[in-house]
C-alpha cells in the first residue's frame, strides 16, 4: 500500500501551483472547451489534508491541491510552467531587493470582502509570526523583519495604497517573484483572522472554485468544490465543479478510475506503472516533473571525506546503471538524471561539464574504487537508508544490487519503519549511512534545487555539504537581475557539485496520470497537478 | 447475574487505565519526531520545531503528557488531530463505518464458516471435507492484500458487480466486497474450529442417547450437535470481531473505506498520540462489552456453565 | 442432601461377583503397561499414513531450513541482475527470477529458515501463553479469571500494527526473526486463551471432573490430567492455523513497511515485494506462496492427527 503521505511524489511538500515572473503575460491560457458540458462536475483523486486549510500552514499535496483551486494568488503557472499573472497586475524591481507589487482592482473574496494589498500583507505577516507556528513560515525568511527567535513584524512589507504594496528583502534575491505562486503567499480575507481554526475548516477564497457551502470538507472522504462565478482571472473553470475524493492508497484511486468512478487521476500505483499507458491509450501522461531524486552521502561517514571520498562517490555514481533501473523498476516512469535540477526548469542543461560521472561504466567504477582503496582500504557494508512506508524498497534494493555486482562490495538498503523516524535520524545527524533524498521544487527555478540543499548551513542541507566557492556562486547568481546571467552562475555551481557529489543524482520523477473517457482537455502542470479549471466533461 | 454484570463493568476501569497507559507509552516510545515529519523532506528551523512541540506538549516528559491527556479526557476533551479536527469527531465518523464492515464480515464468515465446518465435521474424511481444507488453506496462505487486489480486480473492475472502492458515505452495499475479503482471513479458523468441535460433540453420550431415542438426524444435528459445538466458535468470532474493528488497515486502505483501520494507521504512522489512544480506548470498551456478552452467551449454549457465584 | 429422607436397604439378589464372568473384566490388570493418554495416542498415531506423510514433509522443510546449502548452490542475494527481472526459468534457475533478478528457487530455499522460524516461534509463544492464561482463568475462575482475562483484553486491544511499528522501530538495530515473532505473537495469544477458557468452562462441569474431585484428586492435577487434554482440541486447531497466519502476517508487515529488512530472505518479504507485479508476473508471488501452503498443510495435517489421537472418545469410536 503506497500511502501517499510524504512519499516520493509528495516529497517535498506542496509545490502547489502558481508562480510568477515579473510582468509575464496576463493570463488567458485556457484552451477553449471542446464538446463539454459546462455544468458537469469533475471527480479527481486527493488526500485528506494533513493540516487545517490555511495557506501558510499547508505544505503537502493534499491540502495544496484544494487551496490552489479555491484561492487565486498573485500569479499561477500554465501547463509549460510559465508564470502568468493571476491577481497581480505587475511585479517590478530595479535591484532585486525591493519589489513593487500592483494588484487588480475590485477583486473580492467569495464572502464579498475585498481582495486588496492589505489582504496579502496581513496574510504574510500571519504566516511569518513565530507564535502562529505556521509550517511554511520559512517562505518569508528573506523578507525584512522576519525572525525565528521572537514574534516580529515583517517590516519590509508596506501598503502603498489599496492595490499596491512593496516588499523589501534582506538581500537581493532575483528569483523572489518566482516564488510568489507558492501556496504560502496566498491572500486571506479579514474575517479569517477572527477565528483561524474555523477558517481552516471552511476557508473562504477568491479562486476559480469555492467550497460547496459549510461542511463541504467531509474529513477522510472528500471535499466538494463548486465554481466561483466572480472569479475572472485566467483560470476560469470550464466545468461545473470539482469533487476531490480522498484516497488512502494509490491502488484504490486507480481502481476507481478503471471502474469508471473517477475522472482525473494524477498518481499511478507501482503495480500499474508498466500497464497504465496501454490501458488508457491517449488518456494518460508520462511527462517530466520538477522532482529530483538522489541519495546523499554525508562527508562525516568514514571513507567519504577528502580525496578518498571523492573517488568513492564517483565510483558509486558510475556503478549505477540508471537507465536499467528506470526501465525495469519504474517501467520508464523515471528519467535518468543528467544534473541536480529538473528538465522542466528554465535553464536546464543536459551536458554540464562533469556530468559524465552519471554515465554507467562498471570498469571505471571498479578502477576508481581501487584507487580509493589504495588511500585507505574499504571495509563494511555500504547502506542506503530509506523510509519503508514510502515505496522506496524496490529501487534501493536495485541500486544496492548494482553496487554489489559492479564494485564487488557488500551493499544493502537500511529501512526505517516510518518517515518520521527516518527524517528525525537525518535531521539530528544520528544517521550513520547514506540516505535517500529527494526534492520537489517549490517554484520553478534552478536556485530552488541548489541553494536550499547545497548552500553551507542551508535548511535542507542534510549532508552538511560546505564549499565556499558554491556559496559564493549561489549568492552571485541570486543577485543577478538577468535570468540568463543568474542561471549561468548556477550551472557553474553544478560543475563543482559534479566534482564533489554531495548527493548522487539518480533520476527525475515524471507525472503519471490518466483520465476517463468522458473528460477532455486534461493537462498536467509543472508541479504534477492537473490543471483542473480547463478540464471539460461530457455526460 | 446482575451482580456479575456490574462486577464485569467495574473491571473496565483498571483495564482502561492500563490500556491507555500502555498505548500512550508505545506511541511515546516510537522513534522519530512527528513534528519533524510534518515538514516532509525539508528541514524546518529548530525554533519552529520547538514552538510546535510545546503546543502538542511533546516537550514534556512522558508521564506528564499522559496525565495531561487523562485530565482532558475527564473533561470530555479528546484533543485534536494535526489537521485540527476534534478527535471525537473522527471517532464519530469512522467507528460506525467500521462497525458495519465488521458486522458484515462476521456475518459472512459465520454463515460460510459454520456451515462448511458443520458439513466437514459430519462427513469427516469425505471429499467435501478435503476440498474445504484445500480452499481454506489457499485462502490462509495468501496475504490479505493479494486477496483484496484480486477480488477488487475481478469483481469490481472486470465483472463490475461491486463498486471498486467504497463511495461517499460508505453505503452498505459498497461494503460487501471488502467484508467478503475480510471474511476470508478467518474463514479457515472458523471452519476448522467448527469441524473439530462437531466431530467432538458427535461422539458425546447425549448425541448417542438422542439417536437411540429415535430422534431424526435433522433434529439431532441443529439442536444437539451444532448448539453444543458453538462455544469455541462463538468465542473465536468475538475475538475476531475485535480484530476486525481495529485491524482492517490493509483492506480499508485498498477499498478506501473511511473507517477505523485506515485512520488509526495514519495516526500511528504520524505519531498522533491523542488520536491513537482515543481510538484504542473506544476499542477496549467495545471489546469488553462483546466479551461480556459472549460470556453470558456461554450459559445459554451450555446450561452447565453458571456465573452465579 | 436432605436428612429426612430415609433410604430403603438395598437387597442383593445377584450371584456373588466371584461366580460371574464379570470378574475377568473388573480385574485390575496389574502387569502390563498402565494405560496412559500419551502412549495410547502414540500407538494410535503411528498406524496412520497421514501422520507419516505430514511428518516427512515437516522433516524435509526443517532440513531445508537448517541446511539450505544442500538444496541449492546459487547464492540467493548475490548476482541479482535487473536484466533477468521477472524472467522465466533458465538453465540452473528452475523457477525463474524475481523483479530484482534474483533466483526464485534459491530465495525460497534460503527463505525457509526465516519463515519457518517466525511461524514456529509465534506459534509456540501463542500456544504457551494462551494455555497458561486460558487454563488458569477458565479453571479457577473468580478473581484469577478476572485478572487474567482483563490482562488479555488489554493486550488484545492494542492494534498489532502499532505494536509491530513500535517493536520493529525500537529494536530496529536487531530487526531479526525473534523481534518480528515477538511483534506478531505478543498480542495474538489472548485469542487462544479465550477459546481455551471457554472450552474449559464447559469441560470442568463434566462428570469425570466431578468424579476426580470426589476421589480427592488435587485441583491442579485435575486440570492438567483431565480438563486440559479434554479441552485442547480447539486450541490445536487454532494453533496449527496460526502457524500459517504468522508466516503470512510477516508478509503483511513487509507490505506495510514494518517487516524484516529486504536483505533478510523470507517468503513473506518475497511475497510482499512481488505484489506490485501481481498482474504482469504472478508466478513471482505464487511460487513462495506455494512453499508456504505446503508447509502449512503439513502442520495442519499433523495437528489434525494429534487432535484425533488425543481425543479418547473419537478414538473409541473407531
Amino acid at each position: 500500500m503506497k500511502i501517499k503521505r510524504f512519499g516520493v511524489a509528495a516529497i517535498a511538500l506542496a509545490a502547489a501551483g502558481a508562480l510568477t515572473l515579473s510582468g509575464c503575460t496576463s493570463g488567458d491560457a485556457s484552451p477553449s472547451a471542446g464538446a463539454g458540458d459546462s455544468s458537469a462536475v469533475i471527480t479527481t483523486n486527493g488526500n485528506e489534508p494533513q493540516n487545517p486549510l490555511i495557506p501558510t500552514n499547508t505544505n503537502e499535496v493534499g491540502g495544496a491541491k484544494i487551496l490552489n483551486s479555491i484561492f487565486a494568488g498573485l500569479v499561477y503557472y500554465d501547463a509549460e510552467g510559465n508564470p502568468v499573472n493571476d491577481l497581480a497586475e505587475s511585479i517590478e524591481t530595479d535591484d532585486a531587493q525591493t519589489y513593487t507589487i500592483k494588484i487588480k482592482p475590485d477583486q473580492t473574496f467569495t464572502n464579498g470582502e475585498p481582495v486588496n494589498a492589505q489582504s496579502f500583507v496581513d496574510a504574510w505577516n500571519y504566516g511569518a509570526l513565530l507564535s502562529n507556528e505556521q509550517l511554511s513560515s520559512y517562505f518569508f525568511e528573506s523578507i525584512e523583519g522576519f525572525s525565528y527567535d521572537e514574534d516580529s513584524e515583517l517590516t519590509g512589507l508596506e501598503v502603498v495604497d489599496d492595490t499596491t504594496f512593496t516588499v523589501k528583502l534582506k538581500q537581493p534575491e532575483s528569483d523572489f517573484p518566482l516564488r510568489l505562486g507558492y501556496t504560502a503567499y496566498l491572500p486571506l480575507p479579514e474575517s479569517a483572522f477572527e477565528d483561524m481554526a474555523a477558517f481552516g475548516e471552511n476557508p473562504v477564497g477568491n479562486g476559480p472554485y469555492m467550497l460547496d457551502g459549510e461542511g463541504a470538507w467531509k474529513h477522510n472522504e472528500k471535499i466538494d468544490l463548486v465554481v466561483n462565478p466572480d472569479y475572472d482571472g485566467g483560470r476560469k473553470a470550464q466545468n461545473g465543479g470539482l469533487d476531490i475524493i480522498f484516497y488512502a492508497t494509490q491502488e484504490a484511486a486507480y481502481a476507481d478510475l478503471q471502474g469508471g468512478n473517477l475522472d482525473v487521476l494524477d498518481a499511478i500505483p507501482d503495480g500499474a506503472l508498466s500497464t497504465y499507458e496501454d490501458e488508457f491509450p491517449d488518456r494518460s501522461v508520462n511527462q517530466a516533473a520538477a522532482i529530483f531524486q538522489s541519495f546523499t552521502i554525508p562527508a562525516r561517514l568514514p571513507h567519504f571525506d577528502g580525496e578518498e571520498g571523492k573517488l568513492r562517490r564517483a565510483a558509486i555514481s558510475k556503478a549505477i546503471n540508471r537507465e536499467e533501473i528506470t526501465d525495469v523498476i519504474f517501467a520508464g516512469t523515471r528519467t535518468p538524471a543528467h544534473d541536480f535540477t529538473s528538465p522542466v526548469i528554465a535553464g536546464y542543461s543536459e551536458d554540464i561539464p562533469g556530468s559524465e560521472v552519471l554515465d554507467f561504466d562498471a570498469d571505471e567504477a571498479k578502477e576508481l574504487w581501487a584507487q580509493a582503496d589504495a588511500i585507505a582500504p574499504w571495509d563494511g557494508t555500504f547502506q542506503i537508508a530509506y523510509n519503508a512506508d514510502g515505496g522506496h524498497q524496490a529501487w534501493v534494493d536495485a541500486v544496492a544490487n548494482q553496487l554489489k555486482n559492479n564494485l564487488g562490495i557488500d551493499a544493502s538498503g537500511a529501512p526505517y519503519p516510518t518517515f518520521a523516524e527516518a527524517r528525525t535520524a537525518i535531521t539530528d545527524r544520528t544517521i550513520q549511512t547514506a540516505f535517500r533524498t529527494g526534492w520537489q521544487a517549490d517554484y520553478p527555478a534552478l536556485f530552488n534545487f541548489l541553494g536550499p540543499i547545497y548552500g553551507t548551513g542551508a535548511g535542507s542541507n542534510d549532508g552538511d555539504y560546505s564549499n565556499p566557492e558554491v556559496d559564493q556562486l549561489l549568492d552571485e547568481g541570486l543577485a543577478e537581475t538577468d535570468l540568463d546571467a543568474a542561471n549561468a552562475k548556477f550551472q557553474q555551481v553544478q560543475e563543482i557539485l559534479f566534482q564533489d557529489l554531495p548527493a548522487i543524482p539518480l533520476w527525475y520523477a515524471t507525472v503519471n496520470g490518466a483520465w476517463g473517457e468522458t473528460v477532455e482537455n486534461v493537462e498536467y502542470g509543472w508541479d504534477s497537478v492537473p490543471l483542473y479549471h480547463q478540464v471539460t466533461k461530457s455526460e | 447475574m446482575a451482580g456479575y454484570i456490574v462486577r464485569r463493568l467495574l473491571q473496565a476501569i483498571p483495564v482502561l487505565l492500563g490500556t491507555t497507559f500502555l498505548i500512550y507509552f508505545m506511541v511515546f516510545a516510537m522513534p522519530g519526531d512527528p513534528i519533524v515529519a510534518l515538514f516532509g523532506d525539508k528541514t524546518p528551523p529548530p525554533q519552529v520545531i520547538e514552538q510546535l512541540r510545546e503546543r502538542y506538549h511533546l516537550d514534556q516528559p512522558f508521564i506528564v503528557q499522559y496525565f495531561i491527556f487523562l485530565g482532558n479526557i475527564f473533561r470530555g476533551d479528546l484533543g485534536t488531530s494535526f489537521s485540527g479536527q476534534p478527535v471525537s469527531e473522527i471517532l464519530a465518523a469512522t467507528f460506525p463505518v467500521t462497525l458495519r464492515l465488521a458486522l458484515l464480515a462476521i456475518f459472512f464468515e459465520m454463515v460460510a464458516g459454520i456451515s462448511v465446518g458443520l458439513i466437514s465435521g459430519l462427513r469427516k474424511g469425505g471429499i467435501f471435507d478435503a476440498s474445504a481444507l484445500v480452499v481454506s488453506l489457499i485462502l490462509i496462505s495468501l496475504p490479505i492484500f493479494v486477496i483484496a487486489f484480486v477480488a477488487q480486480y475481478i469483481f469490481g473492475i472486470q465483472l463490475g458487480w461491486f463498486r471498486t472502492t467504497v463511495g461517499s458515505g460508505a453505503p452498505t452495499q459498497d461494503l460487501i466486497l471488502p467484508a467478503l475479503v475480510l471474511a476470508t482471513i478467518s474463514f479457515a479458523q472458523i471452519t476448522r474450529l467448527t469441524r473439530a468441535s462437531v466431530i467432538d460433540t458427535d461422539t458425546q453420550d447425549f448425541v448417542r442417547t438422542a439417536a437411540s431415542k429415535g430422534l431424526p438426524r435433522t433434529r439431532i444435528v441443529p439442536v444437539h450437535i451444532l448448539r453444543n459445538s458453538l462455544i469455541p466458535v462463538v468465542t473465536y468470532l468475538a475475538v475476531d470481531f475485535g480484530v476486525l474493528m481495529v485491524g482492517a488497515t490493509v483492506t480499508e486502505g485498498i477499498f478506501n473505506v473511511p473507517g477505523v483501520g485506515r485512520t488509526l494507521y495514519q495516526a500511528i504512522i504520524r505519531g498522533e498520540g491523542p488520536t491513537v489512544v482515543s481510538f484504542v480506548t473506544v476499542m477496549v470498551l467495545i471489546y469488553l462489552v462483546v466479551n461480556l456478552l459472549v460470556d453470558l452467551l456461554y450459559a445459554v449454549l451450555d446450561p452447565r456453565i453458571r456465573y452465579a457465584k | 442432601m436432605p436428612s429426612n429422607i430415609t433410604r430403603p436397604d438395598q437387597q442383593h439378589y445377584v450371584a456373588p461377583v466371584e461366580e460371574t464372568p464379570l470378574v475377568a473384566i473388573d480385574t485390575v490388570k496389574a502387569e502390563g503397561k498402565p494405560s496412559n493418554l500419551w502412549t495410547d495416542a502414540w500407538n494410535d498415531v503411528r498406524k496412520r499414513p497421514m501422520f507419516w506423510i505430514s511428518s516427512a514433509l515437516i522433516v524435509l522443510v526443517v532440513v531445508i531450513a537448517l541446511f539450505p546449502g544442500l538444496f541449492t548452490q546459487v547464492p540467493p542475494n548475490n548476482d541479482c541482475q535487473l536484466a533477468n527481472s521477472n524472467g522465466g526459468p533458465t538453465d540452473g534457475h528452475p523457477l525463474g527470477f524475481t523483479k530484482q533478478g534474483c533466483d526464485i528457487y534459491s530465495r525460497i530455499i534460503h527463505g525457509t529458515s526465516t519463515s519457518l522460524s517466525v511461524g514456529i516461534i509465534v506459534t509456540v509463544l501463542v500456544f504457551v501463553l494462551g494455555i497458561v492464561f486460558g487454563a488458569f482463568a477458565g479453571f479457577y475462575g473468580g478473581w484469577l479469571d478476572s485478572v487474567l482475562s482483563r490482562l488479555g483484553d488489554i493486550f488484545f486491544s492494542i492494534p498489532y500494527i502499532l505494536a509491530a511499528v513500535v517493536i520493529m522501530s525500537v529494536f530496529s538495530q536487531y530487526a531479526n526473526v525473534w523481534v518480528i515473532s515477538l511483534a506478531i505473537g505478543i498480542f495474538a495469544w489472548p485469542a487462544t486463551a479465550r477459546v481455551l477458557r471457554a472450552e474449559i468452562l464447559r469441560v470442568k462441569n463434566s462428570d469425570f471432573v466431578m468424579a476426580s474431585t470426589a476421589l480427592g484428586v488435587s485441583q491442579f492435577r485435575i486440570l492438567v490430567r483431565h480438563v486440559l487434554p479434554n479441552s485442547i482440541a480447539p486450541v490445536i486447531v487454532i494453533t496449527t492455523i496460526s502457524l500459517a497466519s504468522a508466516i503470512v502476517a510477516e508478509a503483511t508487515l513487509s507490505f506495510l513497511g514494518v517487516g524484516l529488512p529486504s536483505s533478510t530472505m523470507s517468503w513473506g518479504n518475497d511475497i510482499s515485494a512481488a505484489q506490485t507485479d501481481l498482474r504482469t508476473a504472478p508466478q513471482v508471488l505464487i511460487l513462495p506462496s506455494i512453499a508456504l501452503s505446503i508447509t502449512v498443510l503439513s502442520f495442519i495435517m499433523l495437528g489434525e492427527v494429534i487432535r484425533d489421537a488425543l481425543d479418547p472418545k473419537a478414538r473409541a469410536q473407531r
